[in-house]
């Protein structure tokens, strides 16, 4: 660097990203946010101020050296910026895109103590974006060392634990129980914030890495995860079923017809494509008037989706405030954008039946937050005497979900109360050479995160097999035990 | 990608059909009561379908059809032997719990004929005296009589027009069976939810344990939509991860029934869609032949 930056020196606005226009888009399923172009990405990087103890870092799930990749994007070193990304995130394009940054890198950038931080998700997109219409890829020499693993769910932990294991030079197949592959990637997250094109490029890269997908297989039912041990022959196994089984309201009239689960609602609209019913045959449940229960992600998609596909109005019921709300904060602002009605502090008490079995209004109560409970947030208290009523046709529920049951059903490894998955350090679980990680390890929580959880898995696999690295191993560590300078190419067996 | 190839067909009624199709490893796994999940090709829906039979040293799982609407319509004027399926995942649900019944009833009407005739033949397997009633419509829609015959120890065939048996609805057959048997262990009724819910209403003065199989609407069939949810005792439940089998006697068929009309009126855009393209789009697949995507 030529000269030194500091905060004043550098551009105090955030660069901003071109988004399609508000009233047209919530008309269709075109991405939002139209990422950075090569000009827009080199400004934004003149924005960092290479701090000798780079905060952001720590803020990644998976520490990537967020510095190091924006000084190559401001000497237009756009290959090496992907190099030194890669080298930790397998998905640029993608957490670049759903990384609740804010949250993560940078919730604690420096400069987002005067200013509004660097935009490192949007150069991270963009880098992701241009290797993917570039077709640049990170093939590492690899030398087959004769090891199956088999990989449970095609989700974010699924796949980076299936590139690391192909790397390391194993035969790696992947299981996954619906028709395509990619997880919520694929059936949750809505095209206007994911298109399917980057999910299925991310895809295509592993399989030139030589790990097979093979879809339609329901693991613990087709076969048992022993059994994946026993008669299918792997030398180790990881899952990563994720935490897909909703959570119901428990409230009167939850049982209804247009009482639907987001999940189902975002997987017939994503992966089985009904917005195009008739021409395909899924069909997808149209409301007029729509209430969505909850202010995660999953309600954001929820409620931007039922807005898509012409609902009147989409209101939005959340029983704490908009700061509590666990979407990314692009999301809540985006659905704001769209003309969604949110109802903060607002609970739902019953459903009502138009008496047909059809819902008809939803009752709700009004909300404030008292003392705070063990998760550190306000915990919300209903106010007497302030109920409401909505007419809606069509109520959603994003209130959370819990564990899957069949990998418990069908097997005898160790669960923790809730039903996820009990795993030690290493995220081995209780059955030797089988690894978990991912939302069925640790509950609902992020696509980084999964993907952290997964590559940690890798590394604990590589351990048990007894693969290790030849040629310099750095030694600082990562929050995931990762190491950030892993090399991950000529590994050898040991034995 | 995996091929599910039809290996055999036939045809039973104008209505009802039979596929075998070649999975080695599903007819290795499956056991009686549990379902796949179809997609008949890419644009498709995902339906669920009961494993109505199993060849293990063959290597194939046997489905048999209604033609109810879209997807089954168009299921039965486009698989034909030598076609693939574009997606086939299973064997899903919990299998039926075998009881040490002495003596059942299997009661299969309508699209629950087939996939009572595993349990059945389960029963059979373990020594128990079964008795099968079988309800049809009328006497041409009559199928796998033989099949039942040589598994069940008594076979009462139902129709509702008296063309063949007795002259009645299931429940007129299990009422029979129960007169003819005080000591009767268990009853498996499988078919619409009117009439599992009438076959559980017929038992339960005698508090004779019922078990049926609930058919609910579904997307996934892997506990993740939660579309298939029922009402079971006081209970929210899962069809497709903690069923498909309940106990009759506590399940909420009116909820059930009221469930199923959801799409309604999607089903009807999408079947007449599809009969005024049908005999067009039937020749132009017939026979399919599916590129090998190895
Ligand atoms: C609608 C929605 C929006 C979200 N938005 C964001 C966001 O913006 N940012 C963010 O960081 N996170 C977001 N998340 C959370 C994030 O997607 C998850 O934390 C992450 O995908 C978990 O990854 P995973 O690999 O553990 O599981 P999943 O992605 O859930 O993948 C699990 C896969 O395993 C398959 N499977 C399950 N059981 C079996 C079995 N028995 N056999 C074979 N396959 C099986 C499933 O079909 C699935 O494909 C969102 C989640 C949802 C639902
Ligand atoms: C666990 C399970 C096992 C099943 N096993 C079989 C089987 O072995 N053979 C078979 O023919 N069918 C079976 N079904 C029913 C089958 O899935 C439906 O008939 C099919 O999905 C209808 O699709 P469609 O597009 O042809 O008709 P649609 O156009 O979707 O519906 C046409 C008519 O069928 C009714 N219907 C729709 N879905 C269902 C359903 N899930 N159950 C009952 N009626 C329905 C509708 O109310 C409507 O009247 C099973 C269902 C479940 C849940
Ligand atoms: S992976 Fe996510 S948290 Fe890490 S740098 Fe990228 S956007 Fe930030
Ligand atoms: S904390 Fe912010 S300014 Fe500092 S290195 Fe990271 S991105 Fe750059
Ligand atoms: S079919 Fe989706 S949860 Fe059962």
């Amino acid at each position: 660097m030529a000269k030194k930056r500091t905060v004043r020196s550098i551009p105090q606005e955030r660069t901003p990203v071109r988004e399609l226009d508000p009233l047209q888009r919530s008309a269709n399923f075109d991405e939002v946010n139209c990422g950075y172009t090569e000009n827009e990405a080199v400004l934004e990087s003149q924005r960092c101020l290479f701090c000798p103890d780079p905060k952001c870092i720590a803020g990644c799930p998976v520490s990537i050296n967020i510095p190091g990749f924006i000084e190559r994007i401001g000497e237009k070193d756009f290959r090496g910026a992907y190099d030194i990304i890669t080298g930790t995130n397998l998905l640029p394009a993608v957490c670049g895109r759903v990384c609740p940054q804010e949250n993560q890198c940078e919730g604690v950038c420096v400069v987002g103590e005067s200013l509004t931080p660097v935009a490192i998700g949007r150069m991270e997109r963009f880098v992701g974006d241009m290797a993917i219409s570039n077709r640049w890829v990170n093939i590492p020499f690899i030398e087959s060392v004769r090891f199956r693993v088999g990989i449970v769910g095609s989700g974010p932990a699924g796949m980076a634990c299936a590139a690391d294991m192909a790397k390391a030079g194993c035969d790696v197949t992947v299981y996954e129980a619906f028709h395509e592959a990619g997880g919520v990637l694929r059936y949750g997250i809505p095209e206007f914030r994911l298109p399917n094109s980057v999910v299925d490029a991310e895809i295509e890269k592993l399989e030139m890495l030589g790990v097979k997908f093979e879809c339609n297989t329901l693991v613990g039912r087709l076969f048992t995860i022993p059994q994946m041990l026993t008669e299918l022959g792997f030398d180790a196994v990881f899952i990563g079923t994720g935490a897909g089984y909703p959570t119901m309201l428990g409230i009167p009239g939850d049982s209804l017809n247009g009482v639907l689960s987001a999940n189902e609602l975002l997987t017939r609209c994503n992966l089985m494509r009904a917005r195009d019913f008739p021409n395909v045959d899924t069909p997808l449940p149209l409301g007029k008037h729509v209430v969505v229960i909850g202010a995660g992600n999953t309600a954001m998609d929820a409620l931007r989706v039922s807005k898509r596909l012409g609902a009147a109005s989409v209101t939005c019921l959340y029983r704490r405030s908009k700061a509590e709300a666990p979407a990314r904060a692009e999301e809540v602002h985006h659905a704001e954008q769209e003309g969604i009605d949110f109802h903060w502090l607002s609970a739902p008490v019953e459903i009502l039946d138009d008496g047909n079995g059809s819902v008809c209004a939803i009752r709700c109560i009004k909300m404030e937050l008292g003392e705070p409970d063990r998760s550190g947030r306000r915990r919300p208290m209903p106010i007497g005497g302030s109920e409401f009523e909505l007419e809606t046709d069509q109520v959603v529920f994003a209130i959370g979900t819990n564990a899957n049951p069949i990998i418990g059903q069908t097997s005898d490894l160790k669960l923790n109360n809730r039903g996820y998955i009990e795993t030690d350090g290493d995220l081995m679980t209780s059955m030797a050479g089988v690894f978990a990680g991912g939302d069925i390890v640790t509950g609902a929580a992020t696509v980084i995160e999964a993907m952290g959880a997964g590559r940690k898995a890798a590394r604990g696999m590589k351990a048990f097999l007894g693969i290790r690295d030849i040629g310099p191993i750095g030694t600082g560590t990562a929050r995931f035990g990762i190491d950030t300078r892993e090399h991950n190419y000529r590994r050898v067996r040991t034995m | 990608m995996n091929r599910f190839e039809i290996v055999a067909r036939e045809d039973y009624s104008d209505v009802t059909f039979m596929l075998e199709v070649l999975h080695p490893m599903m007819a290795r796994a499956a056991n009686p009561g549990q379902f796949v999940i179809v997609m008949s090709h890419a644009e498709g829906e995902r339906i669920p379908l009961t494993i109505a039979d199993f060849d293990r040293a063959k290597g194939t799982i046997t489905l048999v059809i209604q033609a109810v609407g879209k997807s089954t319509m168009e299921m039965q004027a486009t698989c034909h032997v030598g076609g693939v399926l574009h997606g086939l995942a299973g064997p899903m649900g919990i299998p039926s719990h075998l009881s040490d019944a002495r003596k059942a009833i299997c009661v299969g009407g309508g699209l629950g004929v087939a996939p009572v005739f595993p349990q059945a033949r389960a029963f059979k397997q373990n020594e128990a005296y079964v008795i099968g009633v079988l309800g049809f419509r009328n006497k041409d829609l009559i199928f796998w009589e033989d099949k039942f015959r040589s598994i069940c120890d008594e076979l009462i065939i139902c129709t509702d027009d008296g063309s063949a048996g007795i002259k009645g609805f299931v429940t007129d057959g299990i009422d029979l069976a129960l007169k003819h048997h005080q000591d009767i262990d268990e009853v498996i009724a499988i078919g619409p939810p009117m009439m599992m819910k009438a076959s559980a209403d017929a038992t339960r003065a005698a508090g004779i344990k019922t078990m049926v199989s609930l058919n609910p609407i579904m997307v996934d069939g892997t506990g993740m939509c939660g579309g298939c949810r029922v009402k079971v005792g006081e209970e929210v439940r899962f069809a497709c991860v903690d069923g498909p089998d309940f106990d009759g006697h506590a399940v909420d068929f009116d909820d059930l029934m009221v469930r199923l009309r959801r799409y309604r009126e999607e089903e009807r855009i999408a079947t007449e869609r599809w009969s005024e393209t049908c005999r067009m789009r039937a020749t132009a697949v017939e026979p399919i032949e599916m590129p090998d995507i190895g």
